[in-house]
């Protein structure tokens, strides 16, 4: 595979409208087990669905390649974060030692860049997290405050003992009838058309 | 679980050679040092303690990493834990190594040379500690603590082999905290005796940490070639996965941030605070062709490895890993070479063939002890209760 750190990126653009247009959010699925969902999620991926997710009370192994999860930008984003955070840290102890206010400390160099990487490596691991917590927090689009799944009565369960699929339908292979069809083939224990 | 085929060597295999390459290494070594070394005995023994220093670190290193990984019950790392306990199973071999060097003991330590006390007030006040006699007392301990501990872990290990006992594996979980702090303080010594009073003026309350962090990514980087290799010769390549090699890969990864961070530590207090008993060590080694190795060390030991091994797939694959491995195993290499050597040249970088020939000769031992015992035993801990984890082991 050619090397494209931005792929996902693309793939999923940043700037678009978190939520499907139209009168339906998309088709919800209660699966009963781990093994069920893991297999519908192989046949979800492998029909080639694109806006879905996958719903459970604990992490289920293995998930993420049973539902072809690509991989996450985020560690670009941290790695451009914290080269930021060190390269400012360092520029502005430059600037503020050697050009803007230049003081003799200690009998040394203006430009005493040892003296300078306790903060250079601070604010590199600074941003780092900043880019960490924030690029998290963006590429999940979160905060949101209300999301249509919780429309659903079933999909309290979620925390407890159930495991979902969600497909939305936005997806250009998403289709009202069809995909409810399609996730009830799959041993769903029950499907509903969620409104937006 | 794991059948005897998957985890010996079979024979025939290439592999059975590694006592006698070894050995014929020594020989070489042994061999260059006895024709070379008389012209030249201080060359000869500051060869030899950097050659002695290098393998003795990456036992140590091995020694730490297996109590560590039974401190804290780590699973993962069961399938390699044999491949540790083979490393730090040759301390009583680098104990017989430590020999020679007590011949050189007034070529290589300024403060053992009878009437520099009376010469010197520095060396005076600290003759109580810095004598020859008590550094041999001292040298004793450490190898009477790190052999005992070596020789428990490794064959209360192999025995489980045999019996399966998980109350092997329960016993050496209590034992590794207080070995650990055991380990930590004659290290801790033995790097201020044999590296520090090179230079016996000069102190560093850091150097202890400095000599654990470089030991333990020199194993590390041992680790992460060996696994590689051992797996493209056929042995252990359907028990150790890529998810091992990736642990591998974070561990020698970070610990090049923690190798650097110790080593900024060290010289930038020293270097803010600018007093002359301190900064003597430093200054030898920023002045002429030194200069060049301590950029080298920053950039080679740190700056290019830590953005090498950052990524996720230069860590699962093994000879992308193996790369990293050779690279922060010469820079440790070199990192021993900057601090044993400035003593004896202090007027710049000097090379010499008794640097090769000690090398060969020690490690030529060290190979040959741990080849020895790798074909006679299981490559991994067979029946220990945490192996199943350890092959299952997934990143998430």
């Amino acid at each position: 595979m050619a090397f494209d750190p931005l792929r996902s990126l693309r793939a999923k653009p940043l700037l678009t409208n978190p939520l499907p247009e139209g009168p339906y959010y998309g088709v919800l699925a209660e699966f009963a087990t781990p093994t069920d969902l893991y297999h519908a999620c192989e046949r979800v991926r492998d029909e080639g669905f694109t806006r879905w997710d996958a719903h459970t009370p604990f992490p289920v192994h293995g998930l993420e390649k049973a539902m072809g999860i690509r991989r996450s930008p985020l560690p670009w984003i941290v790695l451009a974060a914290g080269l930021t955070g060190a390269a400012g840290g360092f520029g502005l102890q430059w600037w503020v030692h050697a050009s803007a206010y230049p003081l003799v400390i200690s009998g040394k160099p203006y430009f005493s860049w040892p003296a300078f990487i306790p903060i250079t490596f601070e604010l590199g691991v600074l941003f780092a997290a900043f880019g960490a917590v924030f690029g998290m927090l963006g590429l999940n689009r979160l905060p949101m405050h209300h999301h249509p799944l919780f429309k659903s009565e079933v999909f309290e369960r979620v925390t407890d003992d159930a495991f979902f699929i969600s497909i939305e339908s936005w997806d250009p292979k998403f289709d009202a009838s069809a995909t409810r069809k399609l996730l009830t083939s799959l041993g769903a224990r029950s499907v509903e058309l969620l409104e937006s | 679980m794991i059948s005897n085929e998957q985890a010996t060597i079979p024979p025939g295999h290439s592999w059975n050679r590694m006592p006698v390459i070894g050995a014929a290494c020594a020989l070489l070594g042994v061999v260059g040092c006895a024709i070379l070394g008389p012209g030249n005995p201080k060359q000869f023994f500051f060869s030899w303690l950097m050659a002695y220093l290098f393998f003795l670190s990456l036992a140590i290193g091995a020694l730490f990493f297996t109590l560590f990984m039974y401190a804290c019950q780590g699973g993962w790392g069961i399938v390699v834990r044999r491949i540790c306990e083979t490393v730090f199973a040759t301390i009583p071999v680098m104990a017989v190594l430590f020999v020679p060097l007590l011949f050189g003991l007034n070529d290589l330590y300024a403060w053992s040379v009878p009437g520099a006390a009376e010469r010197d007030a520095l060396l005076r006040w600290k003759a109580p500690f810095l004598n020859v006699p008590f550094f041999l007392i001292r040298a004793a301990i450490y190898y009477v603590c790190w052999s005992f501990i070596a020789l428990l872990y490794y064959r209360l290990s192999r025995g489980q082999d045999a019996t399966g006992d998980p109350a092997i594996s329960a016993r050496l979980r209590k034992f590794a905290g207080p070995a650990i702090i055991v380990l930590a303080l004659t290290s801790t010594f033995a790097s201020i005796d044999w590296i520090v009073s090179l230079t016996p003026h000069w102190y560093s309350t850091m150097f202890g940490v400095y000599f654990f962090a470089g030991s333990f990514i020199g194993f590390i980087a041992l680790l992460s070639v060996l696994v590689p290799a051992m797996r493209g010769a056929g042995l252990l390549d359907t028990v150790i996965t890529a998810e091992h090699l990736h642990d591998l890969g974070k561990f020698l990864f970070a610990f090049t941030a923690f190798w650097a961070y110790i080593g900024f530590s060290q010289f930038f207090l020293i270097w803010y605070a600018n007093l002359p008993e301190e900064t003597v060590w430093f200054k030898a080694r920023l002045e002429g062709s030194w200069q060049i190795v301590s950029l080298l060390l920053m950039a080679g030991h740190f700056g290019v490895p830590f953005f090498y091994l950052m990524g996720r797939d230069v860590k699962r694959k093994g000879w992308t890993l193996a790369v990293g491995g050779i690279w922060l195993l010469a820079m440790h290499f070199v990192d021993i070479y900057w601090q044993v050597m400035p003593t004896l040249h202090p007027e710049g970088v000097s090379p010499s063939v008794l640097d090769v020939a000690a090398f060969l000769a020690v490690g030529g031992c060290s190979v040959a002890a741990a080849g020895w015992l790798m074909r006679r035993q299981a490559l991994v801990p067979l029946r220990d209760p945490r192996l199943a984890e350890s092959l299952a082991f997934e990143n998430a």
